[in-house]
């Protein structure tokens, strides 16, 4: 054997790397590869919404009301005559901005929680995940709505509220998954080798478990959607001047009757989003072989 | 038996006590009087006020106070509505509550268990994709968008159906229990189909198949106590679930329930109401999830005998 032939088969084995593996299992899964386009495109609107919206966040035009979809107004406008695709565009900016902020932050918390909790194991191990048991049978949407009352409705709370709510199962994956990473060979060799607990956490258990923390975070991201749209619905969320999809929805159930448009345009933006993460969370799932990430 | 349920229901009694706890505190350091409202009123009055409300004592008297009066049932006057008390406000709004879970309830377990297990005996066919298709739309539709579209829809176009009230119409019951019930039918559809579909793969339905059993009986006597153990656990979480989706539901609708109440008191920021409200919504559900793990344990020894130690 030379080593061209060396070589080539070096490269592929590279070529069917775990993730790029997955990457073509998730590209064979057509829901899964519609929802990432769906989530890339509206994502990418969301970024781009001040230079490419049609008219200004606060332009209205009382004399024009609201109005059916037409050319000047695609999706038509509201009681005030301002433009819906306007106001869906800069919603969208908010709710999709609550969705990855406090996702993130839960994220943050349940991953160090549950790596903590793995790596230690023992009592401390035992304390930390009865804790999160106990938190786990907390009415959390009564203790949302509680926290908006007692804090006042300001966004950054509402962030912290969802992330602090969604980080528990979260734990317990990554719990699950530090604890089997814990027996391998390559961790005792790093343990050995002298390698300090956060270092081991950080370079090898977080990026070993990443399967897993990949596909939850896209599941969380809907699940910290609906709590803040349920939320602006109520009146307890988001508060205008600003808007956000749950608050459209809002505005159009009040005046469906006459004004149907304005309740079914921002519904259907906030179920296709909704729509395409989730399929993208599930094909994740089954691209890259995670079980139980979802309960 | 007994032994699991005991044991749960201590393991029951911290949670209840953290939820008080944290409630009580978290109330009492939101910010403004609930007497520093739009008409100013005199230093006496005020001070006969809070004395009513035993607001002039020092917090942690006034916490072992009320822990007191809710050992006793009583959840305290309400801050909003002079000479009612927040026992009476729940008293009034809990049935309508209870009622409307109830019914949602038996839409979620009714539509979703039945659509799961008929997708899990023919998976991966039009059988299985139609329903679940459904469940995809069902959990990615929220309440507060599904309910005004099904008013649009059957009350006002169709005109078939009354748009809001609760008793008053005959009829009026339907939309807000299919609002309320939709996304959980969604959920436990694809519950029930995963477990159905793990149940159908044991060697012991491939024995009853066998021995020559008719499918129903396969389907009905075998497979569905195990098939349907995971929904069981899901009611739990689905009882909490459902108690939230009722503020958004009786908004819409406009039903007098708890779950209105709710909401109305963290807008009128009645503490003594919210408070008294959050504690009794979260015993309920800490007990109501107690139910759902029992009667999952009795359905799966397994599950019993784990539990056990």
């Amino acid at each position: 054997m030379n080593t061209q032939t060396i070589n080539d088969i070096a490269q592929a084995e590279q070529g069917t790397s775990l993730w790029k593996d997955a990457w073509l299992r998730l590209r064979k899964n057509h829901l899964a590869v519609f929802g990432l386009v769906t989530l890339v495109l509206f994502i990418v609107i969301a970024l781009l919404t001040p230079w490419i919206a049609p008219y200004s966040y606060q332009a209205q035009n009382l004399e024009l009301g609201a109005s059916p979809p037409s050319a000047a107004h695609w999706l038509g406008t509201d009681i005030f005559g301002r433009d819906l695709m306007t106001q869906i565009m800069y919603g969208g900016r908010i709710s999709l901005a609550v969705g990855f902020v406090a996702t993130t932050v839960a994220l943050l918390i349940g991953v160090t929680w549950g790596a903590v909790a793995g790596y230690v194991g023992g009592r401390a191990d035992a304390v930390m995940m009865r804790l999160v048991d106990i938190l786990y049978a907390l009415p959390f949407m009564i203790f949302i709505v509680l926290l908006t009352v007692v804090f006042g409705r300001n966004m950054l709370l509402l962030f912290l509220a969802i992330g602090a709510v969604e980080w528990l199962t979260m734990a317990r994956i990554m719990r699950g998954q530090v604890q089997s990473l814990r027996q391998q060979e390559f961790v005792e060799a790093a343990i050995s080798l002298g390698l300090s607990p956060a270092t081991l956490i950080r370079r090898h258990l977080v990026p070993n478990a990443l399967g897993p923390i990949i596909v939850y975070t896209t599941l969380t991201i809907p699940n910290v959607m609906l709590l803040e749209a349920f939320l602006s619905f109520l009146g307890l969320g988001i508060q205008p001047p600003q808007t956000s999809w749950g608050l459209l929805i809002s505005y159009g159930a009040e005046t469906m009757e006459e004004y149907p448009w304005l309740l079914i345009f921002p519904g259907l933006a906030l179920t296709l989003t909704l729509f395409s993460l989730n399929f993208l969370g599930d094909g994740l799932r089954d691209a890259l072989d995670v079980r139980g990430a979802k309960d | 038996m007994l032994r699991f349920i005991t044991l749960r229901l201590l393991q029951a009694i911290p949670v209840i006590l953290v939820v008080i706890t944290v409630t009580f505190f978290l109330v009492r350091i939101a910010p403004g009087g609930p007497f520093d409202s739009e008409k100013p009123v005199t230093r006496e009055v005020k001070a006969a006020l809070e004395a009513q409300y035993k607001l002039d004592l020092p917090l942690f008297q006034q916490y072992t106070s009320y822990l007191g009066d809710l050992a006793q049932g009583d959840l305290g006057p309400s801050f909003k509505y002079p000479g009612r008390s927040v026992n009476e406000l729940i008293a009034a709004g809990f049935p309508v509550t209870a009622e409307l879970g109830f019914y949602a309830l038996l839409v979620a377990v009714g539509i979703g268990g039945l659509a799961g297990v008929i997708a899990a005996l023919k998976p991966n066919t039009a059988q299985d994709y139609i329903p679940m298709s459904l469940a995809m739309i069902g959990i990615c539709m929220p309440s507060f968008l599904l309910g005004p579209l099904l008013v649009l829809v059957f009350g006002i176009h169709l005109d078939w159906l009354p748009v809001s009230g609760w008793g008053d119409i005959p009829g009026d019951k339907i939309l807000p229990s299919i609002t309320l019930g939709a996304g959980y039918a969604a959920y436990i559809a694809r519950l029930g189909r995963a477990g159905m579909l793990e149940v159908l793969s044991q060697d012991y339905i491939r024995t009853a198949r066998a021995k020559g059993l008719p499918e129903w009986q396969v389907v009905l006597k075998h497979s569905l106590r195990g098939g349907l153990i995971p929904v069981v656990a899901f009611l739990g979480p689905a009882f909490a679930g459902l108690l939230a989706g009722s503020f958004v539901v009786e908004t819409i609708f406009q039903i007098p329930g708890l779950g209105r109440f709710y909401v109305q008191a963290a807008f009128n920021r009645d503490y003594t109401m919210i408070l008294g409200t959050t504690v009794f919504l979260s015993v309920l559900i800490v007990l109501f999830n107690l139910l759902s793990d029992v009667l999952a344990a009795w359905m799966n020894p397994r599950l019993r005998a784990q539990f056990g130690h």
